[in-house]
């Protein structure tokens, strides 16, 4: 029978929980989930990365919105529970919405400590715990003011790293002599202060704050000793607390944390609590490592199986800083019965620390060389007698067993246990299983199915050698994914080396870039087709059997294998007259179905093939030229009335919709192209979702790109705002010209943005006017060829073989 | 003898269908879709996909493999078989080139019919 289980939380701790139960008891429950934060499931792990704009957050997310739906989860964003009612097993959450379970599992993680000094409740007086955090942060960044983060820790420091990135000036505060006193010895802590100063970075030790200065925003934090420093931002990082509120307060058993047996469960038996909110043993946890291992333990209970228990075991610590090699494992204080073995090597910046006790290693220490770090670690948890090899124990695994292995012969020697990846808990023989059963024979493939290296990404290079050692000569780290199965080389390269060999057709390009099929395949064609139409567009003939069906006939085929008319209705306006010919159309050719689509035309569904020259011919008649509503090009510009009717418009949105429409139609691009103006910010064309859109304001137009509202939902990026309706048009044409040059083939604009650099392309079509000039010339040479109407084309009787059979056969004929 | 000469019919010249490309003979047995491929080989297959029915005539040709329009089932134009990972099967019909006329075997659309 399938039970309700609720989950308080969405955190990391939870999601991995749950893929566990997914896995070991897939219809045990009916999952409900409340979240406090509006969003799914990410790897706060990799904050840091986001904050200095290493990442993004669409690059962290663990379970997008697909996961839940897949696993019938219902997810309540932004929604905090604020009662549970153990008596009648519900919860409440703070809009009212009640939810009763069977089980119940709390994981509502724990917030930051908040050091109680006047002024901490001052506008820019932030915590760096979750997305709003590093959202609040990257905006106060702009500034490029002064920041200051109180708490030398690793989140601190990572935090101190991410905004300096951004580019603000940053001083750290730290109540202990030395940084991360927790992970490193004093002569670590040091090496790390001198290499954050050595970048900039101000850091005060044994500095203890006793107020931030400020009238409504912070201005300073003054120091017990009556230092004043300035600062437009400050960054609480100095700990953190258990969410245990909610559980004291409905009567479970709560000490610092939600106090949990070894199998996760509260003082009530049909609740457990697990992450950063539960204690075990009388310990609270906030590495990964550990609240993963409670969400194994966890899920195996839910699944009715209570063999499993949790076991506290010492974790590793990496800093997630760019260029900062650093890493801790184990206890390393000093005491009576322990040895220790150090090496330094000043002028290289390396230090090596290893804490013996018993022959066996106990604590390791290692900055600026860290590689060995998971080898030591090994050795701690597997309590490894080392004698045998303690002189040369120090200079790691490499020097172990006579001559000096190379990294990928060590990875090869490590035991099936060995773990790989400490972010997911995953060890080497499950990434080899995966690795043969699967198939697998990149990094990606292995990340999306073990989990491995997919977090803080710190252990890539141990599966990339994993891969090497599984598959041999098979594995090609560097290797571009091809285009497909006919070449070895990727679409970037193929698109560089048709501009650069200057091959103007896909024979050339087949024979010089060496392909391994003869005449390609169903792949490769039509992306080479368009490489081939957008790169030489003077010289190049279309290769119409190299087109998709769809771009062959210039009509989308349906299900049935009839096909689809869109003729173009410019901007979304039309008239009487136009709707009378298809009104006619429809009737003479007794087509089924007639709809309105999503980009502001109609669509006449159910043509036959023969007809469509017919079609065409008539709708020509009116006017109509094809809508393009089948091809890689451009499709619609939807608009909005604009400042001709509506009260609120601002600019004659839909005139420039038209013109716009006028200017582009018929070029090809890697992937559709679809456009939208709004006339105001109310943004009634819906322009924020589009590759390409304009928000029409009184000053002039926002434009905006890369946009998505399909598979992927993603708002727009700002190219910047113009002043003139020639300016808008300018830079539309000239940004969707380098879209077309650099795009991969079937890569809409958002993807290639991403790839490319929102930066880089607001550097070349916003602020670079001769730059912007030539992607807007080779746009319009391009559209002298580009510009002709495919279906009066047809009508007069080009490529007449497409539309008609070879020959209508009766069996009467052949006897 | 002068049986199985009669049991080919014409449908049409080899230059009508262009390289890497189809064209259709109705029938009353259902479509067949007549590919010729670049070296100028000739195949008959039906035209509809064993997966969901696609008109196999309006895939992209390749080598001697089509590729349904769709959902990407691909096809060997030798064997009607479904290739790479998939699994299917197409009926085929021979087809003869005579100079420049192609020629239909229609004993098979035949049986089909009886």
């Amino acid at each position: 029978m399938t039970e309700k289980l609720v989950i308080i939380g969405n955190g990391m701790a939870p999601g991995r929980m749950l893929e566990h139960l997914f896995e070991c008891a897939p219809d045990a429950y009916r999952v409900t989930i409340f979240n406090a934060e509006p969003r799914v499931n990410y790897d706060r792990i990799l904050l840091s990365p986001v904050l200095s704009g290493e990442k993004s957050f669409e690059e962290i997310v663990i379970h997008g919105d697909g996961w839940y739906i897949d696993h019938d989860i219902t997810l309540y964003k932004g929604h905090k529970i604020v009662e549970i009612d153990r008596a009648a097993k519900t919860v409440r959450s703070e809009h009212g919405e009640v939810a009763s379970y069977d089980k119940l599992v709390i994981a509502t993680g724990s917030a930051p400590f908040i050091i109680p000094v006047p002024g901490k409740d001052l506008a820019g007086v932030l915590t760096y715990r979750d997305l709003d955090d590093v959202e609040a942060m990257m905006l106060a960044a702009k500034s490029r003011g002064r920041a200051v983060v109180i708490g030398g820790g690793l989140l601190g420091l990572e935090a101190a790293a991410g905004l300096q990135a951004q580019g603000m000036d940053v001083t750290v505060i730290h109540l202990m002599p030395t940084l991360m006193e927790r992970q490193l010895d004093p002569a670590a802590g040091y090496l790390l202060q001198r290499e954050l100063e050595s970048r900039g970075i101000s850091v005060l030790t044994k500095a203890s704050t006793r107020a931030i200065h400020g009238e409504t925003r912070v201005q300073s934090v003054e120091l017990e000793d009556g230092t004043v420093i300035p600062a437009d931002l400050v960054v609480m990082a100095v700990g953190i607390r258990p969410n245990a509120q909610l559980a004291g307060e409905a009567g479970l058993e709560v000490n610092r944390g939600i106090v949990v047996d070894a199998r996760m469960q509260t003082s009530d038996p049909d609740i457990l609590a697990l992450g950063e909110c539960a204690e075990v043993g009388g310990a609270t946890y906030g590495l990964v490592a550990p609240l993963y291992q409670m969400a194994n333990v966890a899920a195996r209970h839910l699944a009715g199986d209570i063999g499993p228990v949790f076991a506290d075991q010492s974790t590793a610590t990496r800093l997630k800083v760019t260029g900062v090699d650093l890493y801790s494992a184990g206890d390393f204080a000093e005491g009576e019965d322990r040895e220790e073995i150090v090496l330094r090597d000043a002028s290289a910046g390396v230090y090596k620390r290893l804490v013996l006790k018993e022959n066996r290693i106990i604590g390791a220490v290692l900055y600026g060389e860290a590689a060995d770090g998971p080898w030591f670690f090994d050795h701690i948890r597997n309590r490894t007698d080392i004698s045998d090899m303690r002189e040369t124990l120090i200079f790691g695994q490499a020097y172990q067993g006579g001559a000096p292995l190379d990294p990928t012969a060590a990875v090869a020697a490590l035991p099936d246990d060995a773990e790989i990846c400490g972010c997911n808990g995953v060890c080497k023989g499950k990434i080899v299983g995966a690795i043969g059963e699967k198939g697998l024979t990149s990094l990606d493939d292995v990340r999306a199915h073990t989990k491995a290296s997919a977090s803080c990404g710190t252990c890539s290079g141990l599966v990339e050698q994993l891969l090497s050692v599984t598959l041999g000569d098979a594995y090609n780290p560097q290797a571009v994914k091809p285009m497909c199965g006919c070449t070895d080389l990727g679409h970037g390269d193929v698109r560089r080396l048709i501009k650069a060999k200057e091959l103007k057709s896909i024979p050339a390009v087949m024979q010089e870039l060496e392909w391994k099929s003869s005449h390609g395949c169903a792949k490769c064609r039509p992306a080479l087709n368009y490489y081939l139409v957008a790169d030489w567009p003077q010289d190049y003939a279309d290769d119409y059997q190299s087109r998709f069906i769809n771009e062959r006939v210039h009509a989308n085929i349906q299900k049935d294998g009839t096909y689809s008319v869109v003729p173009r209705m410019w901007g979304g306006v039309t008239s009487a007259t136009e709707l009378r010919a298809i009104a006619d159309v429809v009737d003479k050719f007794d087509i089924p179905t007639v709809k309105v689509t999503g980009g502001q035309r109609i669509d006449m569904l159910g043509v036959r093939k023969e007809d469509l020259p017919a079609v065409w011919a008539d709708l020509g008649k009116a006017g109509f030229v094809s809508g393009h509503a089948y091809a890689k090009g451009l499709r619609t510009v939807k608009t909005c009335v604009g400042s001709e009717w509506c009260r609120f418009g601002t600019q004659d949105s839909t005139g420039l919709g038209i013109r716009i429409e006028k200017f582009m139609w018929g070029s090809w691009t890697p992937a559709k192209v679809k456009m939208a103006v709004s006339g105001c910010p109310r943004n009634c064309a819906e322009a924020t979702c589009k590759d390409v859109g304009i928000i029409c304001v009184d000053s002039g137009f926002e434009i905006h790109f890369a946009g998505a509202a399909g598979l992927d939902i993603k708002g727009t990026e700002v190219l910047g705002l113009v002043k003139t309706e020639d300016a808008a048009l300018e830079h539309i044409v000239a940004l969707v010209q380098m879209y077309r040059e650099q795009g991969h083939y079937l890569e809409r604009i958002y993807k290639w943005a991403k790839r490319v650099g929102i930066d880089e392309i607001r550097e070349q079509i916003l602020n670079d006017p001769e730059r912007r000039k030539a992607w807007f010339d080779r746009f319009v040479f391009s559209q002298k060829f580009a510009q002709v109407d495919p279906w009066s084309e047809r009508v007069s009787g080009k490529d007449k073989h497409e539309f008609n059979p070879l020959a209508t056969l009766t069996l009467e004929a052949a006897e | 003898m002068n049986m199985a000469v009669q049991s080919f019919i014409e449908i049409g010249l080899l230059a009508d269908i262009p390289r890497l490309g189809a064209r259709c003979v109705r029938t009353p047995e259902g479509r067949i879709a007549v590919f010729r491929t670049a070296d100028d080989e000739v195949y008959a297959l039906e035209d509809r996909c064993p997966h969901r029915g696609g008109p196999l005539s309006q895939g992209i040709v390749h080598g001697s493999s089509v590729t349904c329009p769709l959902h990407n089932m691909v096809f060997s134009l030798k064997t009607g078989e479904a290739e790479g990972a998939d699994e299917g099967q197409v009926r085929t019909y021979p087809v003869r080139i005579e100079g420049e006329r192609l020629l239909l075997h229609v004993d098979a659309l035949r049986a089909l019919g009886a």
